[in-house]
């Protein structure tokens, strides 16, 4: 066992935990802990954009991004947190430009912006280029550019450190114990503030555009030390994965003028979202897919949709919707254009599909995509316990793993990345300035004690069990009744077969009984972890008698505002109890309303 | 279809040397070999390691000689390698276990090119302007996933660790054709000592194995022709 001490401790190294690293390591001593290394995060598949009311192109306001943020989440987004959020949003891309990202530029040479889902002019209602893009791997160059600026700063980093458990002394956090991979070897540590930055659970479900990685380590983590997750029967599908697989393509592909083509042919978002169509927020369409797919409308009978981002395509619905260049002119593009716009798209389709976009329909399905719940914190990072959003000293949540709540019951894409950005920040000067006036709690004589009993138990097992059938069973279950669609009897099937499996999984054990990389030992581990949260979420979703955004019942298909217009908090008890309590939303100057795109 | 996989293995707490093993499964075309190693973990020998995180060809975990070719596990297909596939670790690093290599040689080379925006300029309050050309010049090096598949395709880095390799190369062009960045000239100097961009004897061996398409060997021309011409164009 080896023993560091920092007064900060970031987990986690995509954009969260880099600018959280960043701006603590500026007044407080910080080291940033991560499993894969940094520029392996998941932050870095993030393609098309960072929404920002810049303005560049066309009249934008931050007022407007808040009011689509909060219809967006289907009025569950607590709006003090969004508007700070929207606010903050425009001067945090002009922090990223400073950082030297290389956003792509419209002819005058400003950040160019392009439209995306459920993003408006909130006085013509038509969709506004909001999302300011690096290509269609705008993620990429926010990780790389908070890296460099890492490097350029001196962080710390432990690279490949597997964070397994969170030390609290007397109800605040104290440190972190981690897992070296390269040897094996415990590490304690102890620091004043820990931030989490771990990034989302995603792997939960069958199709997902997730990183191997996204196994929600972090809310495992604060749910094991008897702290409650927030929202997180909310998660998001994706409108368009790549048919089996998963891959995400981005809705920057819409926002180029893409639409979605059902089996016969028919752009089928008109009839869903008569004013922005196929820019509806990700909820909507995902769900007027599966609509399509039940009635009969798949392509060739199938599981599956279109997506066509064909010139041919994008400038005749272009011509047909009345959407013009900025100069008025009508629209004209060509596929070198696309291809220029959307390289990695073209990329991931000719790789794994042979399918080429530029002459072709590219056949999609939604995919797991986002976490909505996490970590409860504040609109600071810090996190709270309980309901009355008491908080819990020298511990912060950043990112994907976090629930400010800015995305409510369903996020608009673009605002993953502001989001990190935004609250990365924050988490790190609210850290640091709690390291300032704090100091190092007294540990236990073994603070490994339990993060010990975690990994002795898997090695001790009887291994009848085969930990691959149990994630896939986990997958299936969670995609088919855990899903876009959901009801009260699908969901009380997916609670059984997940409490089974939960049994299942005691008996899983490991064969690599090796010190040195046990990827196997870890993976387990993580099963682990999506098996608890699995069961959390399902119990979360069962409780909310209404449909809301990512939540959506076919046996309560209504959203209910008089009952649950409010924030689940859910404990995972020592008994093995679930226990649920309830928050209010902030509600600031937008009365919730129905929602129609 | 019954695909074989050859797998380098080595596990330094129990072997004296490497060696390789073979595992039969059953397999379709369209399945990356990275399913395929999933498969041989889950099913036939969980002591298998190796890193793997997004699964499509972004956060560069996944680097391995695949068939002899230097290639992401992830983007490469079983219709692209055939039934009989061969899996090695990347070569020129060290070999830590099975298929995961000692990657700190390589970060050091790519961090010491400087791969970070530097300008003495104030900040503006907005963002600073850029034209689309100026933005388009160095667009091809932006790509870079830092996955290693290049410098260790390179014979000029196996024959010595201490060259800084195409990918920290390609890091330093990103930076010094950025017209919003300063420090060409210290770059161009790093890159113009015994380790740098002279040890590169235009094999293209990196831009072939570069999975992201990066025109390589163009973009360390760009930086020669930089240091011998001191312009920037």
């Amino acid at each position: 066992m080896k023993t560091h001490q920092f007064e900060v401790l970031v987990v986690g190294a995509g954009g969260a935990g880099l600018m959280a690293g960043l701006y603590a390591s500026r007044t407080a001593k910080t080291a940033i802990i991560t499993k894969l290394y940094p520029t392996r995060s998941h932050t870095g598949t993030a393609q098309g954009g960072i929404g920002a009311a810049l303005g560049s192109q066309e009249e934008d306001r931050p007022e407007w991004h808040t009011y689509d943020t909060i219809k967006g989440s289907d009025y569950l987004g607590d709006q003090d947190a969004i508007e700070f959020m929207c606010n903050e949003a425009v001067q945090a891309v002009y922090e990223l430009e400073h950082m030297g990202l290389p956003f792509d530029r419209t002819p005058d040479g400003k950040i160019s912006q392009r439209p995306f889902g459920g993003h408006t002019n909130n006085i013509t209602g038509k969709p506004v280029r909001r999302a300011c893009h690096a290509a269609d791997r705008t993620g990429h160059m926010i990780l790389q550019t908070l890296y460099q600026q890492c490097m350029k700063n001196n962080v710390t980093f432990f690279d490949e450190f597997q964070a397994i458990d969170l030390l609290m002394v007397d109800g605040a956090a104290a440190g972190v114990v981690a897992v070296e991979l390269a040897t094996g070897e415990m590490h304690v540590f102890h620091a004043k503030s820990v931030i989490f930055a771990t990034g989302g659970h995603g792997r939960i479900w069958e199709i997902t555009s997730n990183a191997y990685a996204f196994t929600g380590d972090g809310p495992s983590m604060i749910m094991r030390r008897g702290l409650p997750l927030e929202d997180l029967e909310f998660f998001q599908f994706h409108p368009t994965g790549i048919y089996k697989l998963g891959i995400l393509i981005t809705e920057g592909v819409r926002g180029e003028g893409g639409v979605l083509i059902n089996g016969k042919g028919e752009r089928f978002m008109e009839k869903y979202a008569p004013k922005v169509k196929d820019l509806a927020s990700r909820d909507v369409v995902s769900r007027a897919i599966y609509m399509e797919i039940r009635n009969g409308n798949g392509a060739n009978g199938q599981n599956y949709v279109y997506l066509d981002v064909r010139p041919e395509s994008v400038n005749k619905y272009a011509a047909a919707d009345g959407r013009l260049n900025l100069d008025g002119t009508p629209l004209n593009v060509t596929g070198e254009e696309i291809l220029a716009k959307l390289p990695d798209i073209v990329d991931f389709c000719r790789v794994y599909l042979g399918v080429d976009p530029i002459t072709q329909l590219m056949p999609i399905q939604p995919t797991a995509h986002y976490a909505m719940g996490g970590i409860p914190t504040n609109m600071y990072g810090e996190a709270i316990s309980d309901e009355n959003n008491t908080l819990v000293p020298g511990l912060y949540a950043a990112g994907e793993c976090g629930c400010v709540s800015v995305h409510g019951a369903n996020r608009l894409g673009t605002n993953s990345l502001l989001d990190l950005v935004v609250f990365g920040k924050h988490a790190g000067l609210k850290a640091a300035e709690y390291a300032r006036g704090a100091s190092f709690k007294t540990l236990p004589d073994d603070p490994t004690e339990f993060a010990r009993a975690q990994l002795e138990r898997i090695r001790q097992a009887d291994g009848t069990e085969n930990v691959f059938d149990i994630a896939t069973k986990m997958k299936k279950i969670m995609f088919d009744d855990m899903g876009i669609f959901r009801s009260g009897k699908g969901m009380q099937n997916a609670l059984e077969v997940i409490r089974d499996l939960k049994r299942r999984y005691q008996h899983v054990t490991v064969t690599d009984t090796g010190k040195i990389f046990n990827m196997e030992m870890m993976n387990v581990w993580e099963l682990g972890n999506l098996l608890d949260l699995a069961e959390l979420t399902t119990v979360a979703a069962i409780a909310r008698t209404e449909s809301r955004g990512g939540h959506s019942r076919e046996d309560y298909p209504e959203r209910d505002d008089k009952q649950w217009l409010k924030h689940s908090l859910a404990w995972a008890r020592e008994d093995g109890r679930i226990e649920l309590k309830y928050k209010p939303v902030v509600i600031t100057r937008f009365e919730p309303k129905l929602r129609t795109y | 279809m019954e695909v074989t996989l050859k797998i380098f293995r080595y596990n330094p707490e129990t072997d004296k040397k490497p060696s390789y093993k073979s595992y039969k499964l059953d397999a379709n075309e369209m399945d990356r070999v990275l399913d395929l190693l999933e498969k041989v973990k889950g099913y036939q020998d969980g002591t298998l390691s190796f890193r793997r995180s997004c699964a499509h060809g972004i956060c560069g975990s996944d680097a391995m000689r695949i068939n002899g070719m230097n290639r992401l596990a992830c983007k490469t297909l079983i219709r692209d390698v055939g039934t009989r596939v061969t899996v090695e670790p990347i070569l020129g690093l060290p070999v830590l276990k099975d298929l995961i290599v000692d990657m700190e040689p390589f970060f050091d080379n790519f961090r010491s090119v400087k791969p970070w925006f530097i300008t003495a300029d104030p900040e503006p309050e907005k963002e600073r302007y850029q034209s689309p050309e100026a933005r388009a010049r160095f667009d091809d090096t932006t790509k870079c996933i830092l996955c290693a598949c290049c410098t260790t395709s390179c014979p000029s880095f196996w024959g010595s660790e201490k060259y800084v390799g195409p990918a920290a190369i390609v890091a330093a062009h990103r930076f010094i054709f950025d017209d919003r960045d300063q420090a060409a000239a210290e770059r161009l100097q790093i890159l113009n000592e015994a380790t740098g961009v002279h040890r590169c004897h235009t094999i293209f061996n990196c831009t072939m194995a570069c999975p992201r398409e990066i025109q390589i060997t163009k973009a360390i021309g760009e930086v020669k022709m930089a240091i011998s011409t001191g312009i920037l164009d």
